[in-house]
C-alpha cells in the first residue's frame, strides 16, 4: 500500500487546522480589540 | 476575591504572586505585547518541525514513510493532553480561589484542546490505515483519547448550558477535575492493556527507542505545537477579556444615557 496519500492527508489536516485556528483567533482578537477601543471613546 | 488582588500587592500571604498575576487587567498588559513574538516563534518552530519531518528526516526501518505522520500526530497528542492538564489546574484555581481569569482561561482552553485532540485522532486514524489496515480500532489508547475529546466537548457545552454563567463555570470545573483521571489512563494504557497502538517510544528517564535524526524534528515540532497551543489560548483569553470589558463599558454608557 502506498502510504503517501495518508501522510499527505495527515499533514494536510494539520496545516489546515493550524492555519484555520490561527486566522479565526486572529480575527476574533482584532475584532475584540477594535470594539474595546471604540467603546472606550464613548 | 482574594485581598492580594484587591490591594494590588505582590507579596503577602502564600501564593500572593499567583493572585497578583491572575488579575485580568495585569494579564492583558503582559500578554498583549508578547503575542506577536509568541505567534512568530509558534509559526517558525511548527513549520521547521513538520517540514524537517516530512522532507528531511529518514524513513522508519519498519514502517517506511508512513511513520512521518508521527511528526504531526505525536505533538498534537502531547499538546492536547497538556492542554487538559492546564484546564484541570485552571478549574482547581477557579474552585479554590474563584479567580475570574481562571474561569476565562478554562473556557478558552476548551475549544483549542478539542481541536488539537481532533487533529490527533484524525492523523492517528490516517496512520492506522496503512499500518493496521483499519482507520479505527477500539483499542485502549484510541478509546481513552476519544474520551478526552468528549471531555473537552462536554466542558465546552457545560459552560454554556446555564443561564447563570457562574454556575456553568462551576459545573464545568468539576467535570474537568473529574476528567483529569483520564490523563494517566491515556499515558499508561499501552502498558496496562495489550494494545494495537505501539508502546511509549520516548522516555525522559532514558532508554528512548528513537534515533536522534528522528527525535530532533519530533521535539522541534512538539515545541512548535505547544507554543501554538499556548499562543492561541493567550490570544483567546485577551479577546475574551476585551469582550467583557467592552460589554461593561457599553452597559455603563447605556445606563448613563437619560
Amino acid at each position: 500500500m502506498n502510504p503517501w496519500p495518508f501522510i499527505n492527508g495527515a499533514y494536510g489536516v494539520t496545516v489546515l487546522f493550524l492555519v484555520g485556528a490561527g486566522v479565526l483567533t486572529w480575527a476574533r482578537y482584532r475584532r475584540a480589540m477594535a470594539r474595546l477601543a471604540q467603546a472606550e471613546t464613548l | 476575591m482574594n485581598e492580594n488582588v484587591l490591594n494590588g500587592t505582590r507579596g503577602g500571604k502564600s501564593g500572593g504572586w499567583l493572585h497578583y498575576f491572575a488579575n485580568p487587567g495585569r494579564f492583558m498588559r503582559v500578554a498583549r505585547p508578547a503575542l506577536p513574538w509568541l505567534a512568530a516563534f509558534s509559526i517558525a518552530l511548527t513549520a521547521a518541525g513538520i517540514i524537517w519531518g516530512y522532507q528531511f528526516a529518514p524513513a522508519d526501518w519498519e514502517q517506511g514513510d508512513a511513520a512521518r505522520i508521527m511528526y504531526v500526530h505525536v505533538p498534537a497528542a502531547w499538546a492536547a493532553m497538556s492542554g487538559y492538564a492546564a484546564l484541570a489546574v485552571c478549574s482547581l484555581l477557579s474552585i479554590v480561589w474563584r479567580h475570574p481569569l481562571a474561569d476565562i482561561a478554562a473556557e478558552e482552553i476548551g475549544p483549542v484542546g478539542a481541536a488539537f485532540t481532533f487533529v490527533c485522532l484524525v492523523s492517528g486514524s490516517l496512520w492506522g490505515r496503512p499500518m493496521w489496515g483499519a482507520y479505527w480500532v477500539w483499542d485502549a489508547r484510541l478509546t481513552s483519547v476519544l474520551l478526552l475529546f468528549f471531555l473537552y466537548l462536554g466542558h465546552i457545552a457545560l459552560i454554556r448550558a446555564f443561564d447563570n454563567k457562574a454556575h456553568g463555570y462551576r459545573a464545568a470545573a468539576i467535570l474537568a477535575l473529574v476528567g483529569a483521571i483520564n490523563l494517566p489512563i491515556i499515558v499508561f494504557s499501552v502498558q496496562w492493556w495489550n494494545t494495537l497502538h505501539q508502546g511509549n517510544t520516548i522516555s525522559f528517564s532514558g532508554g528512548s527507542k528513537i534515533y536522534v535524526t528522528m527525535l530532533y524534528p519530533l521535539l522541534i515540532s512538539s515545541l512548535g505545537f505547544y507554543m501554538s497551543f499556548f499562543t492561541l489560548v493567550v490570544a483567546r483569553i485577551c479577546a475574551a477579556i476585551a469582550e467583557r470589558k467592552t460589554r461593561s463599558l457599553l452597559l455603563a454608557a447605556a445606563e448613563q444615557t437619560p
